[in-house]
């Protein structure tokens, strides 16, 4: 859906984006993470075709990003919803979506349908007469999704669609997302809200004007600190440790207090294998975890070294 | 460029406009009080002090009013533009309206007509009430019709419009530095001051007649078309995103 190479921006003698290659799938929610300013807005302004390149190709929903051709088949093909909602506070509702259908063209039957669709998904059917000014920023949010899908795109960029909201609201919106991909819809997801990232989203990827690191959440969490398996023990013995690496085959192993951290790389088939060890060795096992770094850990990891994860 | 694309921004903003009073009060205001000012200054106060015959300088006094319409041109539609670009800017509804499959030069074309319609349609209702109230006060003394005539056909048709596309324009590229509506208005006021003196000057001695106002509408015109050049430089998506204020 979306193929990025060495994607670049510059603002005079700023770079906001440097070099960024990705690639997101159909039916994908992609998380772009980063601090304010690392280049995330921009990025998704170059791929939705709103501001140019400097540098680099992108093609997103089969349209070159650039092409002056392609310009406008790629803004009907794709929905976004900008930090700053930018709804008309005087008009309604419902006025708000029928703008909006009526600048992408849709025929007015569809149209009427695709709002009263959207606005009952999001529980603003009862409101859609109602004054946009008088709706709480939840509402506010919810409506400005609406808008992006009313056209029903293919692909959606949300740029920090719970930014700003109270706990309330953004559970709301992070509700909404995930009744979108229910839906299977393709989403790139602007966001600082690491737990927001980890709950939602298939893949992430950390900016800060170049492109850090890209994965799935659980495998940036594994990829930092490895992944180990550590075993509480009555004791934890030098014998015991040789009983695991003679079945592991030559592995890390750490004797620390009553436990052992164990270096594995498969852990569903290795772990099996371990407490057969141990038992076998006769020790006596108490409990068996698999700790990690929270993603919250690898992102501030990685924007505090600036470098690519290995 | 898809005209209709245009027109339903146009419409939107239109009907945007109708939750503005103080703009449709100067829309209401502006063509009453020109349409019947005039003419009761004329009817009840010049004429009546006797003197020469009134159409040997009567009719001067009469073309210098009527010339309020092209004044009333270049200040509404100033309001209109300004509310209808920094009130997106202030909303920030143009990033979104930016990412709908629409051209900035139909998004610009369609705030145009959304100021320029309104104008014509209070500038040309006040001009009918004009030129009845005016025939009214001078058909005794005249002894025919004052109008309809080609100087005002001229003034609506070709000075008007023409007038308020400059002030328009002007307004875009203000609105383009500026982040509220009353600054923008304070320098879209500007063309005003050039009216002003056109008006002085035909009250004093430069005839606003057909030829003269075909000369002015031509050079209206020019200037016309230079801001509207600047004016879609001005209005780029990617300067609009990137670097208006």
């Amino acid at each position: 859906m979306i193929h990025a190479e060495n994607l670049t921006k510059r603002f005079g003698e700023l770079t906001a984006v440097d070099n960024v290659s990705l690639d997101v799938e159909e039916g994908e929610i992609f998380g772009f993470l980063g601090p304010n300013g690392a280049g995330k807005t921009t990025t998704v302004r170059m791929l939705s075709g709103l501001i140019s390149k400097s540098s680099g190709t992108a093609v997103v929903a089969g349209c070159e990003v650039g092409k002056e051709a392609d310009a406008l088949r790629l803004r009907s093909q794709i929905g976004i919803l900008p930090e700053n909602v930018g709804l008309y506070e005087g008009s309604n509702a419902y006025q708000n979506l029928e703008y909006f259908g009526q600048l992408y063209r849709m025929d007015p039957s569809t149209l009427r349908r695709n709002i009263e669709r959207l606005l009952r998904s999001m529980d603003l059917w009862d409101k859609r007469d109602a004054p946009v000014e008088t709706f709480s920023k939840g509402m506010k949010q919810k409506l400005a999704i609406a808008r992006a899908l009313v056209h029903d795109p293919i692909l959606l960029f949300l740029d920090e669609p719970t930014a700003n909201l109270d706990p309330e609201a953004a559970k709301m919106v992070r509700d909404t997302i995930l009744a979108l991909r229910r839906e299977k819809r393709t989403i790139f997801l602007n966001t600082h809200n690491l737990d927001e990232a980890q709950r939602v989203c298939d893949r992430v990827g950390i900016l800060r004007t170049r492109l850090l690191t890209i994965g799935s959440p659980r495998d940036l969490e594994a990829g930092l600190v490895g992944r180990r398996t550590v075993v509480r023990l009555d004791r934890a013995t030098e014998s015991l440790a040789a009983a695991v690496r003679q079945r592991l085959g030559a592995r890390r192993v750490e004797i620390s207090g009553d436990r052992l951290a164990i270096e594995v790389e498969d852990p569903d088939r290795e772990n099996p294998e371990i407490v057969a060890a141990l038992v076998a060795a006769g020790g006596r096992i108490r409990e068996l975890s698999q700790p990690s770094a929270s993603l919250e850990e690898v992102y501030l990891k990685l924007i505090h070294e600036g470098e690519p994860a290995s | 460029m898809r005209l209709s694309q245009a027109w339903t921004v146009a419409r939107h903003d239109m009907r945007l406009l109708r939750q503005r009073r103080g703009i449709l009060a100067g829309l209401i205001a502006f063509p009453v009080g020109v349409g019947l000012g005039f003419p009761a200054l004329v009817g009840l106060v010049l004429l009546p002090r006797g003197g020469p015959d009134p159409r040997t300088w009567a009719p001067m006094f009469i073309d210098a009013f009527a010339f309020w319409f092209v004044i009333g041109a270049a200040s509404l539609p100033t309001s209109i533009a300004s509310y209808s670009i920094i009130g997106e800017k202030v909303s920030k509804s143009l990033e979104p309206l930016l990412s709908t499959p629409t051209t900035d030069g139909e998004i610009l074309l369609g705030k145009a007509l959304a100021a320029l319609l309104p104008t014509l349609l209070a500038g040309w209702s006040g001009a009918l009430v004009f030129q009845a109230a005016m025939d009214l006060a001078t058909v005794g003394p005249f002894g025919y019709l004052y109008y309809p005539n080609w100087q005002m056909a001229v003034e609506l048709f070709v000075a008007m419009p023409v007038v308020a596309l400059m002030a328009i324009e002007a307004s875009v590229v203000i609105s383009s530095r500026v982040s509220d509506v009353r600054t923008a208005q304070q320098y879209a006021g500007l063309i005003f001051v050039p009216m002003i003196f056109i008006y002085v000057a035909a009250e004093i001695t430069f005839p606003l007649n057909t030829t003269n106002l075909a000369y002015l509408a031509g050079v209206f015109g020019l200037v016309a078309l230079a801001l509207y050049w600047v004016s879609l430089k001005a209005f780029r998506r990617e300067e609009i995103l990137t670097r208006w204020k």
